[in-house]
C-alpha cells in the first residue's frame, strides 16, 4: 500500500505535521520557510487538520506562542529560516530551559549582512548551543520521516527538537515521497501526554527567579538551585541519543525506511577516505564517494544526521583507522573552522586517531557546489597529503580568496594552477604513499 | 496573594496587583515577563501566590497569552481566563509589537499595564512611561525631556472591546473594571498607575496619598472604553462633573523625582495635562 508523492521539502513537511496530529502551529512567514507555513494554513482553514494556527507579528512571539501552549498541554510547531531563527535565539534557550517537546523545521538560509536568501546552514549552526536538539535531513522522505520521529524523541525526553533542511536544495525541490500511513503513524505516535500541565487546579509558578544555590522548599525539600536545571538539560539531552537510535529503529520496523539514527553511512564499510556533512551536502557527497570510486580511490560518506547530541560514540566506530577524512561544511565558525570539523576533531581526540583532517567550507549563501567538485577537492587533498605538502587546513571552495593587497593568490575559483592540480588523476602509488606514511590508522590498531 | 511577599514597602502594585486577584477569582492563568511582579511572586522555589503562572521572556507577554489561549482553546479549556501582566517598559517598550499583534488578532485575554513610570526592577531607569521632568537612574541630571507616550491611545486605536485606566490608590474602581472585563470576550487593556516609594521618592507610607493626588490632579485619569464609548469612573467621574481639578504641582512636589524639573517644563506638563483632559471631556460627553 504504497503511497508515493512528488512533492517539495515544504510539503513533505506540513504532511509530516499534519500526520503528527499537531494541535498549535505558530508561524511568521521568511523565505524560503513560506510555502511550509501556507501548506499547513490550507489544512487548518481546510479542515483536513484540527489545531490553532496562530499568525502572529514576529518570529519572537512565534516561539512564545510554542512555549505556552505546549506548557498547558498542547503539541505545538513552528517553523522559520535563517534571520527568524536568529530572532528568536532568546526563546530558543527559553523553551529548552522550559524543558518543553517544541518541534521546529529550520529551512536552513544564509544569514545577513549582506541579506542572502539562499542556502547555508548557518543560521541552525549558530543556534548549537541552545539546548535543542537538531536533526539534519538529507532529502525529502527522510523530512517527513523525521518531522514524526521528532514528537516521539521530544516528548521522550523533554527537549525541544530542531528538524533542519536545505533552503531551495529541498525546501523547493520536487522529489518523490512516500506518505506514512496516517493510522499507522496514530500508533507510532500516541496524543501527548505531559507530565505536568499548567492549570488552575494545581497552580505553579513556572519558570520564576532562582537563585544560584539549592533552596528549600516551604515543606523542607531541598530544591534544584540553576545549575542543577542546566545538569539535567545537559543528561536529558545527552541521553536523547538513545531515544533518537530507538525512535529510528522503531520507525525503520513500523514503515520500513532507515535513516539512520545519529549518522548514517554510505559505501564506508572499507573505505580509507570519508566524506563527511550534514543535510542536502552529505547526499551530494555520495555521489562524489562514488566518481572516487570510479578512480579506485576507496571513498565512502559518514552523514550527520544528529549534530546536537553530537553522535560522539558513533563518530569514533564509524571513523576510526581511516586514511583521510574531508569534512565539507556550509557554515563558518568565524575565526576558527566550520563548526562541524572542530566537533569532529574534538570527538576523535583521546582515541590516538591521527588521520589528517581537512575541512572544506563550502556553499555558503547559496554558492553552488557540486558532487564533481567535492570529488575534485578531495583529490587535491589526497595528493598534497601524499606529497607531504601543507595545505591549510581550511579550504573555502568554489570561492576566489584572493584579498587585495595580499601577494599570495588564494585557492579556489580563477586560480589555473589549482585547478590543473585537482584534474590529476590519484594514482595507486600516492595512496598507497598516504596509508603507509602512518596518518591513517588509529593508534593501538595494526598498521597494515 | 499569599501573606508575605518580596515586594518594597509602600509598593503601588502589591495592592493593585491584590485588589484584581481578588475581582479575577479562580479559573486564570497568568503570564508575566520579567518585571517587580517577578520579584513580588517569590524565588524558587516558594512563591506568594496561588495562581498559575507562566513567567516568559521580557518582550513576549502578549504572545505567551496568544500561545495559552491557543493551547487551552485546541484542549477545549475555554473557560479558563488568560491574564498578562507587565510593567510600563514590558507594554510600552519592549512588549508593545507583540501586545499590538495580540490585540490585532483579537486574542481572548486580559493585558494589565501596571505602571510605575520607569524600569523599576532595575533601579529606575528611563522608560516612554517617564514623565517630563522626572528624575530617573538614566536621566540623573537634566530629567526626562519629552513627554510621557501615551499608551491608553495607542490601545484605544486598536478598536479594543475594553480599555480601562485605574489607579491602585482607588481599589474599588479597579475591582470593578476587572469584573467587567472578566465578562467580556476578546482583547481587553487595563493600565494601573501603581506609584513606587523607591522610583518616585517619597515616603513609603504616601502610596496611596501619591496614587489619590494623580487622580485629583488629572495626570491620572479613571475611565474606561467598552466598545467605544468613553466614560469617567470614579473620582475623575465626580472632577469632570465638578471642574475641581487641582493644579499638578500639588502632586509632583511631594516627590524627590521632580525636584530639578524647570519651570517650563512644569508650563507643558500642566499645559498637556489639560489638553488631555478637554479631550476625555469631550469624549464623555
Amino acid at each position: 500500500m504504497s503511497n508515493v508523492q512528488i512533492m517539495t521539502g515544504n510539503q513533505a513537511a506540513a504532511i509530516g505535521v499534519k500526520l503528527s496530529n499537531v494541535q498549535v502551529i505558530s508561524a511568521y512567514p521568511i523565505t524560503p520557510q513560506t510555502s511550509l507555513t501556507e501548506a499547513i494554513s490550507q489544512f487548518v482553514e481546510g479542515g483536513e487538520l484540527k489545531a490553532e494556527y496562530i499568525r502572529v507579528e514576529s518570529e519572537h512571539s512565534v516561539l512564545a506562542v510554542c512555549i505556552s501552549a505546549s506548557a498547558v498541554g498542547a503539541r505545538v510547531f513552528t517553523s522559520t529560516s535563517s534571520h527568524g531563527l536568529l530572532y528568536m535565539h532568546e526563546q530558543l534557550h527559553w523553551a529548552a530551559g522550559s524543558r518543553l517537546p517544541i518541534v521546529m523545521c529550520c529551512v536552513n538560509r544564509g544569514v545577513g549582512a549582506p541579506w542572502s536568501i539562499f542556502n547555508d546552514q548557518q543560521d541552525s549552526v549558530a543556534q548549537r548551543d541552545t539546548g535543542w536538539i537538531q536533526i539534519y535531513c538529507r532529502n525529502n522522505q527522510e523530512i517527513i520521516d523525521t518531522l514524526i520521529q521528532a514528537y516521539r524523541i521530544a516528548e521522550a525526553v523533554y527537549v525541544p527538537v530542531m528538524v533542519c533542511y536545505d533552503g531551495f536544495v529541498l525546501s523547493h525541490t520536487m522529489m518523490p515521497v512516500e506518505v506514512p500511513d496516517a493510522d499507522l503513524v496514530k500508533d507510532f505516535l500516541p496524543p501527548y501526554k505531559p507530565h505536568m500541565i499548567l492549570s488552575p487546579e494545581d497552580p505553579r509558578n513556572i519558570n520564576p527567579v532562582i537563585f544560584p544555590w539549592r533552596r528549600q522548599d516551604p515543606e523542607g525539600v531541598l530544591r534544584d538551585g540553576y545549575m542543577e536545571l542546566r545538569y539535567k538539560l545537559q543528561k536529558a539531552t545527552e541521553g536523547a541519543r538513545d531515544i533518537i537510535v530507538a525512535t529510528n529503529r522503531a520507525y525503520t520496523e513500523v514503515f520500513g525506511r532507515d535513516h539512520g539514527g545519529m549518522l548514517w553511512t554510505y559505501r564506508a564499510d572499507d573505505a580509507e577516505v570519508i566524506l563527511t556533512a550534514m543535510g542536502s551536502l552529505a547526499s551530494e557527497a555520495t555521489v562524489a564517494a562514488d566518481m572516487l570510486r570510479e578512480r579506485e580511490i576507496k571513498a565512502g560518506v559518514v552523514g550527520i544526521r544528529v549534530f546536537r547530541p553530537f553522535p560522539k560514540e558513533e563518530v569514533r566506530e564509524v571513523f576510526g583507522n581511516r586514511c583521510a577524512i574531508f569534512v565539507f561544511e556550509k557554515d563558518i565558525s568565524y575565526g576558527y573552522e566550520g563548526a562541524l570539523c572542530s566537533d569532529l576533531k574534538a570527538a576523535f581526540y583521546g582515541t590516538g586517531s591521527r588521520a589528517p583532517i581537512h575541512n572544506y567550507i563550502v556553499g555558503l549563501g547559496g554558492r553552488d557546489v557540486k558532487a564533481r567538485e567535492l570529488a575534485e577537492a578531495t583529490l587535491s587533498s589526497l595528493e598534497a597529503i601524499a606529497s607531504g605538502t601543507t595545505e591549510p587546513e581550511t579550504t573555502w571552495l568554489n570561492c576566489d580568496t584572493y584579498l587585495p593587497g595580499s601577494e599570495v593568490r588564494g585557492q579556489g575559483l580563477g586560480d589555473r594552477r589549482q585547478e590543473e592540480k585537482c584534474r590529476i588523476n590519484y594514482s595507486r602509488s600516492i595512496k598507497k604513499n598516504i596509508c603507509c606514511r602512518g596518518t591513517g590508522p588509529a593508534r593501538g590498531v595494526a598498521s597494515p | 496573594m499569599l501573606p508575605g511577599n518580596r515586594s518594597c514597602q509602600g509598593c503601588g502594585l502589591s495592592l493593585a496587583y491584590r485588589y484584581l486577584l481578588k475581582a479575577l477569582r479562580g479559573n486564570t492563568i497568568l503570564t508575566i515577563p520579567a518585571s517587580c511582579l517577578t520579584v513580588l511572586h517569590g524565588l524558587y522555589p516558594t512563591t506568594s501566590v496561588a495562581i498559575p503562572c507562566l513567567n516568559c521572556t521580557f518582550p513576549s507577554t502578549a504572545a505567551s497569552a496568544s500561545g495559552l489561549v491557543a493551547g487551552l482553546n485546541a484542549l477545549n479549556r475555554t473557560d479558563i481566563t488568560v491574564v498578562a501582566v507587565a510593567g510600563d517598559g514590558g507594554t510600552y517598550d519592549i512588549g508593545i509589537q507583540a501586545l499590538s499583534g495580540a490585540a490585532e488578532r483579537e486574542t481572548d485575554f486580559i493585558f494589565v499595564c501596571y505602571d510605575n513610570e520607569a524600569y523599576m526592577n532595575t533601579g529606575t531607569q528611563r522608560s516612554s512611561a517617564t514623565p517630563m521632568g522626572a528624575l530617573t537612574t538614566t536621566t540623573p541630571i537634566l530629567t526626562k525631556q519629552q513627554k510621557k507616550k501615551d499608551m491608553l491611545k495607542i490601545m484605544d486605536a486598536h478598536d479594543l472591546p475594553y480599555l480601562a485606566s485605574a489607579s491602585s490608590a482607588f481599589p474599588l474602581d479597579l475591582y470593578n473594571k476587572f469584573v467587567r472585563a472578566k465578562r467580556i470576550k476578546g482583547t481587553r487593556y487595563i493600565q494601573i498607575s501603581a506609584p513606587c516609594p523607591p522610583g518616585w521618592i517619597y515616603p513609603p507610607k504616601d502610596t496611596v496619598k501619591i496614587g489619590r493626588l494623580s487622580v485629583e490632579t488629572g495626570i491620572v485619569v479613571l475611565f474606561e472604553i467598552e466598545d467605544g464609548k468613553f466614560r469617567f469612573t470614579g473620582r475623575s467621574k465626580t472632577l469632570a462633573e465638578k471642574g475641581s481639578r487641582l493644579p499638578i504641582i500639588n502632586y509632583l512636589e511631594r516627590q524627590g523625582r521632580f525636584r530639578k524639573m524647570s519651570i517650563e517644563q512644569l508650563t507643558q506638563l500642566q499645559k498637556w495635562v489639560d489638553l488631555r483632559w478637554n479631550e476625555y471631556l469631550r469624549r464623555a460627553a
